[in-house]
This record gives structure tokens, C-alpha cells and sequence, in this order.
């Protein structure tokens, strides 16, 4: 695969922490294509948050390279090519709902009409449309969530870096917004990177799950969701879910068993 | 117990009875302060006059000096406002700079911590060397130097509190320092910056009135608590002092209306909503 084509082309890329010298990442090669939802997922330590930060050019690393649309990622963060999720919602206390969404659009200095036509097509995405004109501090964690996935979509980014944004959420309301992810990332055919600690919900929604082994950080392996789209509430009841499941669970295991290994 | 009280009675009773049931206490111990002050301090137990006039002299006092206290009320006034507005505008413009610039305000925070300590009221004799006696800027100095540092302080733990998140945000966004300031630290200061400037009018008034005993027009405030406690004129001094912490009421009253409606959006603000 050329760079041209992907969206994110990682090659060589490592992160030494300078503080105490700690390998973050080692060798990490990655290409992720258009249209993708890649998850990343592994025990704490492993980096993938790092590796998350990287591409979104929040951290640099030590060697190697990462293109976001052919660029270099700091290019890439400063063409405003990806939205960006964290595990906190984020939002800003003294804006209402709507506002919020508006952020991106507003430091695109996108006049007032565009503005509002496209907020309102967000809160229709996230099912929020009674709620744009309350605070933040009024909605359940889940709608919070929500707002936020609506801020990082509404300019309609390339790329779409979710750091474990449904981890502090119960898991009723998870799987909620699991399936809500999904049908928002089937309408707007955006690529997207994830982070998350559970495996149900790297194969629930991905097209291929990065797992990967902890000190020093590396990728030990990808297993491909061939899942059928869309995906539902069924989904989640197929046999083969089930395989892909134990496929992901197993390769953890043995990344955990082989991280505790004296060495 | 207001919730179970609305539920008896209902309706708009239940209202006015739930917002007499939050208000009483206050202003029967309002009641009973006017009470002792009237009667129970000279009658019971014998306060002389001199040590606290009985309530009504004072309040007739208050209403046959009516037009100089005024005057005074108006010249202390501005003196206080000025030192408000001139000691918080400073602060809050050395706050944005020394929050911008950090390796500045890392150079200076020692020092303006440390100058905080400085009794800034041993200064009155010197500004009014600075600015002439008579000059409402030598009350207006001190008025602005006690007002300076709660707000700078404040402020600046305001702008650089922000959550490590919102500045990733931003950054992810590609926003300059300019945006970050606007769109996101101002905002986030605006809780601190009006806790400081709510200590800093009743601090204004005080530097005002202390100002104004160092020496100032004859028809200010202060001088009028002083050359009325000289001539033993005692319920005019108190008349006096009563006017003084109206007017100190009234700045506090101003910051604390204003908050409420810039930062509708606060825990603080909304619980009371």
C-alpha cells in the first residue's frame, strides 16, 4: 500500500521516553486505509494511547515516521485533518451544547448560517436535538459523550482519533453508543483510530484490531473483523463474533503471559 | 424541610412561604441586632453613648447631616471605585501577560508574592507625599494597591488551571496562543476573577476610608469619622460608618450581580438558580 492512499502510513516508529528512559514503542508499522475502523487495544503500558497521541501529533516521537494524508502529522494537526475524542467528554462549561459542537467550525471561522445548519445536522447524528441549547453540566456522561463525537465530526475530518471515549461509561450505555458510533461512522464513511481496554467492543466495532504487548510497546498482532455490515444488536450473538472474541483474547494472553516472563 | 413545607401549603403560597422560611432566619437576627442596638446595649446594660450611640440617635443624626454625608458618600465613593476599577484593570492585564509568558511570570511570582506581604496601608502617608494630601489619587493609589494582588493571584490561577485536556483540544485544533486565551483560559478564569474582585471592593472601600484618614479632602468620608469622633460628635462617626459600609454593600452587591449573570454557567451561580 502507498502512502498516497492511506490515511495513516506509520513506518519504523518508535517513542522513548526521556524521563527514565522508558521504550514506549518499538517498530510500529501500520497502514490504515480509508473508510477503516481500527482499534487498538492491549494491557496498560503497551502504548497505545501513545501511539494514538502521535498520530495526532499531541506527543513526537523519537524515530520513525507517521503520514496522515501523505503529510507529516504535524502538517496533518495543522490542515485541521482529524477530530479527536478523549475518554473525558471535554466540553466547555460555558458554552451550551450546540456552541460546543460549533467549536471546530468557529476556529474554521465558518460564518454564522453554516455554523448553525451544520450544528443542527450534528445533534440530529448523535440524537440530541432537543439538548442544543442546555450546558454540559445537564446531560448524563453518555450525552456528553455524544456532544463530544458530534464536536470532533462536525467539520467533517478525514480521521477520527477516539481515546477510550466510552471507558468511563456504564456498560449498558456503552453498548449504546457502540451501536450509535457505528451508524454514525457508516454515514459519514469516516476513517477511525480507537483505543480501548475491552475486546467486545474492539470486535464489535472494528475492521481490524491492533493488539498489542506492553514494555516495550509493539504491534504482536492484527486480526481482521470480517464481521458483516451493517452491524446490530444480533451481532453481537453470532458464533463468529464469538471466535474473534476468544482470536483477540488469546493473542492478549499470551502478549500478558510473555510481558511477565523474566527476561 | 422548604420542599415538605411547599408540598402542605401548595401553590403560590407555598412559594412565598418557602421564601420566607429561607429569609427569616436572617432577618430576625437582623431584628434583634436593631433590637440591642436600640435598647438592650444603652438600657440593659448600660453602654455609654460615646462607647455606641443608641441606634435612633445615630440614624437622626444620619438625617440632619444628610447633605454632607452625601457629599462625603460621593467623594469616598469614587475614590473606592477608581482604586476598583484601576487596581483589579492592572491586575487583570499583568495576569494575561504573565500567563502568556511564562518563563516572566515564573521570574516574578516569588516577588509579587512577596509584596503581597507588605502592609500596603503604611503607604498612605507616602502617597499622599506622591499625589498631595488634598489629591483623591492618593486614596485612589492605596484603594488600587490593596485591590491588586487578590486579583492578580486569582486571575492567574485562573488562566494557567485550565484541564490539560482543553489545551490538548485546542492544540488538536491547531489554535493559536491568541485563540487559546479567548476561547478557552479567559472563560475558564472568570469564577476566579470574580472571587478576587468580590474581595477587592470591599478592600477598595477600606483603602478609601483609611486613605481619606491620612488625610484628605474635609469632605470626605473618612475625615468626617475622624473629626467627628474628635469633637465627641459620636453619633455623627457612626452615622458616618453606616454610610461607609453602604457603600462598601453596594460595590460588593455590584461584582456579586454582575458574576451571577457572566458565569450563569458556574456550580457556584446555578445552585442558586
Amino acid at each position: 500500500m502507498s502512502a498516497q492512499e492511506s490515511v495513516v502510513s506509520i513506518s519504523g516508529l518508535g517513542k522513548v521516553f526521556p524521563k527514565g528512559g522508558v521504550t514506549a514503542l518499538e517498530n510500529i508499522d501500520l497502514g490504515v486505509q480509508p473508510g477503516e475502523f481500527i482499534s487498538l487495544i492491549g494491557p496498560s503500558g503497551c502504548g497505545k494511547s501513545t501511539l494514538l497521541r502521535i498520530i495526532g501529533d499531541l506527543t513526537q516521537p523519537t524515530s520513525g515516521e507517521v503520514l496522515v494524508n501523505g503529510k507529516p502529522a504535524p502538517q496533518a494537526r495543522l490542515d485541521r485533518d482529524y477530530g479527536i475524542v478523549f475518554q473525558a467528554a471535554v466540553l466547555f462549561d460555558w458554552r451550551t451544547v450546540a456552541k460546543n459542537i460549533a467549536l471546530p467550525l468557529e476556529l474554521l471561522k465558518w460564518d454564522r448560517a453554516k455554523r448553525d445548519a451544520r450544528v443542527s445536522e450534528m445533534l440530529d447524528l448523535v440524537e440530541l436535538n432537543d439538548f442544543g441549547s442546555h450546558y454540559p453540566w445537564q446531560l448524563s456522561g453518555g450525552m456528553q459523550q455524544r456532544v463530544s463525537i458530534a464536536r470532533a465530526l462536525s467539520f467533517s475530518p478525514a480521521l477520527l482519533l477516539m481515546d477510550e471515549p466510552f471507558g468511563a461509561l456504564d456498560e449498558m450505555t456503552r453498548e449504546r453508543l457502540n451501536l450509535e458510533l457505528l451508524s454514525i461512522w457508516a454515514e459519514t464513511k469516516s476513517t477511525v483510530i480507537f483505543v480501548t481496554h475491552s475486546i467486545s467492543e474492539a470486535v464489535f466495532l472494528s475492521t481490524r484490531v491492533v493488539v498489542m504487548s506492553p514494555r516495550p510497546g509493539r504491534i504482536a498482532g492484527v486480526v481482521e473483523i470480517a464481521l458483516a455490515q451493517p452491524r446490530g444488536v444480533r451481532t453481537r450473538e453470532e458464533p463468529r463474533f464469538f471466535e474473534l472474541v476468544t482470536e483477540v483474547r488469546e493473542m492478549l494472553h499470551a502478549v500478558e503471559t510473555e510481558a511477565e516472563l523474566p527476561e | 424541610m422548604s420542599t415538605l413545607a411547599v408540598a402542605e401549603s401548595g401553590g403560590g403560597v407555598g412559594r412565598a412561604s418557602g421564601f420566607a422560611r429561607t429569609w427569616l432566619p436572617a432577618a430576625l437576627v437582623f431584628g434583634i441586632g436593631l433590637l440591642c442596638w436600640q435598647w438592650i446595649f444603652p438600657d440593659v446594660l448600660g453602654v455609654k453613648p460615646f462607647l455606641l450611640p443608641r441606634l435612633s440617635d445615630v440614624l437622626s443624626a444620619l438625617w440632619e447631616n444628610r447633605d454632607a454625608l452625601k457629599t462625603a458618600a460621593w467623594i469616598t465613593f469614587k475614590e473606592a471605585f477608581g482604586g476598583l476599577i484601576l487596581g483589579s484593570g492592572i491586575a487583570i492585564l499583568a495576569a494575561l501577560v504573565l500567563a502568556r509568558w511564562r518563563p516572566l511570570g515564573n521570574a516574578l511570582i516569588p516577588y509579587l508574592i512577596a509584596a503581597n506581604a507588605i502592609p500596603v496601608i503604611a503607604f498612605a502617608p507616602i502617597t499622599n507625599a506622591w499625589f498631595g494630601t488634598l489629591s483623591p489619587w492618593s486614596k485612589i493609589v492605596i484603594a488600587a494597591a490593596l485591590c491588586f494582588f487578590p486579583v492578580l493571584v486569582n486571575t492567574l490561577r485562573g488562566l494557567t488551571s485550565v484541564h490539560p485536556s482543553s489545551i490538548e483540544l485546542m492544540h488538536a485544533y491547531a489554535c493559536p496562543q491568541r485563540t487559546i486565551f479567548w476561547k478557552l483560559r479567559i472563560p475558564a478564569a472568570m469564577p476566579y476573577l470574580f472571587t478576587a474582585l468580590k474581595i477587592a471592593a470591599v478592600l477598595a472601600m477600606i483603602g478609601a476610608v483609611v486613605g481619606d484618614y491620612f488625610g484628605g479632602s474635609t469632605e470626605s468620608l473618612g475625615v468626617q469619622i475622624q473629626s467627628a469622633v474628635a469633637l465627641s460628635r459620636y453619633e455623627l462617626g457612626w452615622a458616618a460608618i453606616v454610610v461607609a459600609s453602604v457603600i462598601g454593600s453596594v460595590l460588593y452587591g455590584a461584582v456579586a450581580l454582575a458574576e451571577r449573570f457572566v458565569i450563569r454557567w458556574h456550580p457556584s451561580v446555578r445552585a442558586v438558580d
